[in-house]
């Protein structure tokens, strides 16, 4: 295991991967910005990295759930966390509850924009350790 | 486009069902103002429970209902059809059409009458009649359901372009809530200054949301006076020029001492101030603004072109909308609220006139402003 985790950080808030980048290079993680769908599928391309934080709404507004869509196809094991603001509070509900939505939503676990850093650290360290864990196929 | 509608015809009589039946079943009623022809598949009912049973199942679209039946009357049907809240537009057929029937059964809903014995013409009027209103029933519910639909859609779109700069801004103000970067204050310096850009977009779009709804709202507050749309171009240059200067972009008038119009000074201003906010905006450093007011044939004509980024077809046919901003590498670092150009586009609408851009990706944008000298008041589009 690397000392430096990789984490692919994609959003179209530029303010939004700036602070993702404080934080997570703070945390002791190497980040990898993508500000779309297509930036992102180049990062993925010229290599794996250990998670990625994805933003639901970008380019289009489903370019987020077809971006972890290819991640799950390139890298079945990758963890994904989506970071998104489109929550009950934007009219557009999105909390894949039932275990239908849940297979439609290629993603380990979403959360809601603005999170507090220790919830996402947490997420992020979480699913890590889980990956560790799992016998190498 | 051919329609066909379900008529249950409901009567006691086997002659009267059979010739409803012969008259409806090859009917075909055209409608060119709906540009389309309906036919009819015609379903019976002897009693009026054997009508409630296939109403239950599937609706008709069209009901012929006699009056008098032997067991549930027509009257009760309608009763249960009003009571279970089922739509279905009813003729009534009665042998002794009373002043009093008719009252009582228009009260539970029913739409016409047709006195018996009537002829197979009179019943085809009297269907064709009920297919219009029906048809135009439908049409009108379409229509209210399609403006709810965008309005949700936009209220949607509006409070994730609130959230967003929050988002933002919560989390600058959390890194330095958290001395992320040490104890030292200058790292932060840059965080601060993203987080005030943050708000004066937020700002903006509160006030572009306030001119979105004062253009909507109808037109009691609006000024007509004469406008001087060259002093009002000036004046935005005016305003555009703290953006420019620093970026090394040139303004531009190519305009007479005076062109009027009669309208709202704030609306011209409007216009002007967000093409040429935008004509900066989307420059490239060192560029050219290049604005041009000109006046023919009772119009006002603004051009604003600029030496930016452009556009492709595609992307240049969705921006007057509401809340579409060009999301790609360039204009990821420029901040908009997305209803520029939708206002700028319903408010040229209110003068007459339209917007409309030519643009091409990596050299350019040039929009097009028309708008009429004297445009009589004219109500603002209802689309929402």
């Amino acid at each position: 295991m690397s000392a430096h985790k990789k984490i692919l950080v994609v959003d179209d808030d530029p303010d939004i991967t700036d602070q993702l980048t404080v934080m997570l290079k703070k945390e002791g993680y190497e980040v990898v910005v993508a500000g779309g769908q297509t930036e992102a599928e180049e990062a993925l391309i010229s290599g794996k990295p250990d998670l990625a934080v994805v933003d639901l709404m970008m380019e289009t507004q489903d370019a987020g759930l077809i971006l972890c869509h290819e991640i799950r196809r390139l890298y079945p094991e990758l963890p994904v966390i989506i970071l998104t603001s489109v929550k009950a509070a934007t009219g557009l509900s999105f909390t894949p509850s039932s275990p239908d939505e849940q297979s439609w939503v290629q993603a380990n676990c979403v959360l809601d924009k603005p999170v507090r850093p220790e919830r996402l650290k947490a997420e992020i360290a979480r699913l890590l350790t889980q990956v560790a864990a799992k016998p190498q196929a | 486009m051919l329609e066909s509608l379900k008529i249950l015809v409901v009567d006691d009589e086997p002659g009267m069902r059979l010739g409803a039946e012969r008259a409806l079943s090859a009917f075909r009623v055209s409608l060119p103002e709906f540009n389309g022809d309906v036919t009819f598949v015609v379903d019976l009912a002897g009693t009026g429970e054997e009508a409630l049973a296939k109403i239950g199942s599937a609706p008709p679209d069209i009901m012929l209902l006699d009056h008098k039946l032997p067991g549930i009357s027509g009257l009760d049907i309608l009763n249960r059809l009003m009571q279970d809240k089922v739509d279905v537009l009813t003729i009534m057929m009665t042998a002794y059409a009373s002043l009093d029937t008719a009252i009582t059964a228009t009260k539970r809903g029913a739409y016409d009458f047709l006195a018996k014995p009537f002829t197979p013409t009179e019943l085809k009027a009297s269907v064709r009649k009920a297919v219009r209103h029906l048809l135009l029933q439908r049409q009108a519910r379409k229509l209210a359901q399609e403006k709810r639909q965008v309005r949700f859609q936009f209220i949607s779109v509006l409070a994730h372009e609130l959230k967003a700069p929050l988002a933002a801004i919560e989390g600058y103000l959390q890194i330095i809530e958290g001395r992320t970067l040490g104890a030292d204050l200058a790292p932060y310096n840059p965080m601060v200054e993203r987080s005030l850009v943050r708000l004066q977009g937020m700002r903006k779009l509160i006030l572009d949301l306030l001119d979105l709804t004062r253009i909507e709202s109808g037109n009691k507050n609006r000024e007509r006076v004469a406008v001087n749309v060259c002093q009002v171009a000036r004046t935005a240059m005016e305003t555009a020029l703290p953006d420019a200067k620093p970026r090394n972009i040139s303004l531009a008038l190519q305009a007479p001492q005076s062109v009027q119009l009669t309208g709202d000074p704030g609306e011209i201003e409007i216009i002007l101030n967000n093409l040429v906010s935008n004509a900066v905006k989307y420059n490239r450093d060192g560029g050219r603004v290049d604005i041009g007011i000109a006046a023919h044939d009772g119009e006002v004509k603004i051009t604003v072109a600029d030496t930016g980024i452009g556009m492709t077809p595609e992307e240049a046919r969705k921006l007057f909308q509401d809340f579409v901003r060009i999301k790609n590498e360039k204009t990821r670092n420029i901040l908009g609220s997305g209803l520029g150009l939708s206002i700028v586009k319903k408010l040229a609408q209110l003068y007459g006139g339209d917007v409309s851009v030519d643009s091409e990706p990596g050299h350019g944008s040039t929009f097009t402003v028309v708008l009429k000298c004297d445009a009589a008041t004219q109500a603002p589009a209802s689309n929402k």
